[in-house]
C-alpha cells in the first residue's frame, strides 16, 4: 500500500488538493501580476531602479510596485554595492520577507562586488548571504535590462507549485535557479 | 590675509610649537606640536583678523617608515576668505591627540572618522566610536599595514574568478581533444604503415 499523501483529505473532497495544477496556475498568475518589490537602493543602481519605476520605463505596467516594508514585499531587488555592514542587515530584511520570496541581484556590485571587489569593506556578491534568483549584469543595468530581469522573475513565479512548496528543477532550495530567456510558464 | 601673515602671527604667539610654512605649491601647511593643537586652533578661530570659522576637513596620513600618523586640519575663514592647512604628528604605536571638538563642532564626526580608519585616539572627545565601519570591526583599514581579517560575520571575502574557471574547462577540453587526436593517430598508424608497402608490393 502506498503511503497516504498528507495533503490528501477525505475521499471526494480532495480533488482540489490533489489536482492543483489549475489552481497553481491561478495562484501564480495572481502572484506574478502583483509583485511588490522591496525598495533596496544601496548605491548608484538605486537611481537606475528609480528610473525603472518611473514613468518612462514604467515597471508598474508589469504590475510591480514598490513597498517600503520587507514584510509586505515578495521580491527583493538588491541594487548597488553591498558592504559587510549592510550585508548583515540585508540578511535580516530577507528573513523578514514572507515565502515565497525572490531575489533579483541588480548590477555588477550586487552580483560579485564589481568595481569594489578588492575593497576591505565590500561583500563579494549578494549571493554570499542570500540565494539569488536572477542576476542582471550591467554597471548599472539599463531600465530595459532590469525590466527583463523582472520578467524572468515572473517566469520563475509561474513555475511555483503549491503542493511541494518548491519550484520544479530546484533541488537545493538555497541554490540559485538558472532561467533561460526562453523559459515560459510551465 | 596671506598664509605667511597667518603663520607669522602663529609664530609670534606660540614660538617653537609652530613650524615654518611649507614651500609646497599646493596647499601650504604648518606643522604644529601635538600638545598645542587645541590652543592653536582656538587662536586661529577667535583672533580678530584671522577668524578661521570653518573646519573644512580633518584627515590623516599614515607614515609607517617614520612611525608617525599625521593628522591634517583644513581650516578656512568664510569672513576673510583665507585658508590654512595645519598638520600634527603623533606616535604611530600609540596615537593620541586632544580633540578640537570644543573649537569647531564639525570636528566631532571628522575625528570619529579618523578614529575609525586610523585608530587615532582623541582625548576628551564626547562620542568616540566607529562611524563608517561596523562597531565590531577589527583593525584600522586605512593604515598602510592593514591586513583583511578574512570576511565578516562568516561572510567570506573571496570569490572564484569565473575566467579562471572557464580557462580550466577549456584547457580540459583542449587536452581531451589532443588526447583523442593522438589516440586516433595511433589507431590510424598501423593502417598507415602498410600503406607505403602496398605500392611497393604492387611494384
Amino acid at each position: 500500500m502506498t503511503p497516504k499523501d498528507p495533503l490528501q483529505v477525505e475521499p471526494g473532497t480532495g480533488v482540489l488538493f490533489t489536482n492543483t495544477s489549475m489552481l497553481d496556475d491561478a495562484i501564480n498568475l495572481a502572484r506574478k501580476n502583483s509583485i511588490h518589490y522591496l525598495l533596496f537602493g544601496l548605491a548608484c543602481c538605486g537611481i537606475e531602479l528609480m528610473q525603472t519605476g518611473g514613468p518612462r520605463a514604467d515597471l508598474d505596467r508589469f504590475a510591480a510596485i514598490f513597498r517600503a516594508s520587507p514584510r509586505q514585499a515578495d521580491l527583493m531587488i538588491v541594487a548597488g554595492t553591498l558592504t559587510y555592514k549592510m550585508a548583515v542587515r540585508t540578511k535580516l530584511l530577507y528573513d523578514q520577507m514572507a515565502e515565497p520570496k525572490y531575489v533579483l541581484s541588480m548590477g555588477s556590485c550586487a552580483n560579485c562586488g564589481g568595481l569594489f571587489q578588492t575593497s576591505y569593506s565590500v561583500c563579494k556578491g549578494v549571493d554570499k548571504i542570500i540565494p539569488v534568483d536572477v542576476y542582471v549584469p550591467g554597471c548599472p543595468p539599463r531600465p530595459e535590462a532590469l525590466t527583463e530581469g523582472l520578467l524572468r522573475i515572473q517566469d520563475i513565479m509561474m513555475c511555483e507549485r503549491w503542493k511541494t512548496k518548491m519550484r520544479p528543477g530546484r533541488v537545493d532550495p538555497n541554490a540559485p535557479m538558472m532561467v533561460s530567456s526562453k523559459a515560459g510558464p510551465k | 590675509m596671506t598664509q605667511e601673515e597667518v603663520c607669522t602671527q602663529l609664530k609670534e604667539m606660540f614660538g617653537e610649537a609652530v613650524g615654518a610654512l611649507s614651500e609646497t605649491k599646493g596647499d601650504r601647511f604648518v606643522v604644529v606640536k601635538g600638545e598645542k593643537i587645541v590652543e592653536v586652533c582656538r587662536f586661529l578661530k577667535t583672533t580678530v583678523g584671522l577668524e578661521f570659522d570653518y573646519c573644512q576637513d580633518i584627515t590623516a596620513i599614515d607614515w609607517p617608515a617614520r612611525k608617525v600618523i599625521e593628522v591634517v586640519y583644513h581650516v578656512y575663514s568664510l569672513v576673510h576668505r583665507h585658508g590654512l592647512v595645519v598638520k600634527v604628528e603623533t606616535d604611530r604605536d600609540k596615537p593620541t591627540l586632544a580633540t578640537v571638538e570644543g573649537v569647531w563642532k564639525a570636528a566631532t564626526w571628522l575625528e570619529r572618522e579618523i578614529y575609525d580608519l586610523f585608530g587615532v585616539n582623541f582625548e576628551g572627545h564626547s562620542d568616540l566610536r566607529r562611524i563608517l565601519m561596523p562597531d565590531d570591526w577589527v583593525g584600522y583599514p586605512l593604515r598602510k599595514d592593514y591586513q583583511e581579517a578574512g570576511g565578516y560575520h562568516g561572510i567570506g571575502n573571496t570569490r572564484p574568478d569565473p575566467l579562471v574557471q572557464l580557462s580550466k574547462v577549456t584547457d580540459e577540453k583542449r587536452k581531451a581533444f589532443v588526447a583523442a587526436a593522438v589516440a586516433a593517430a595511433a589507431a590510424a598508424a598501423p593502417a598507415a604503415e602498410p600503406a607505403p608497402t602496398a605500392p611497393e608490393g604492387k611494384v
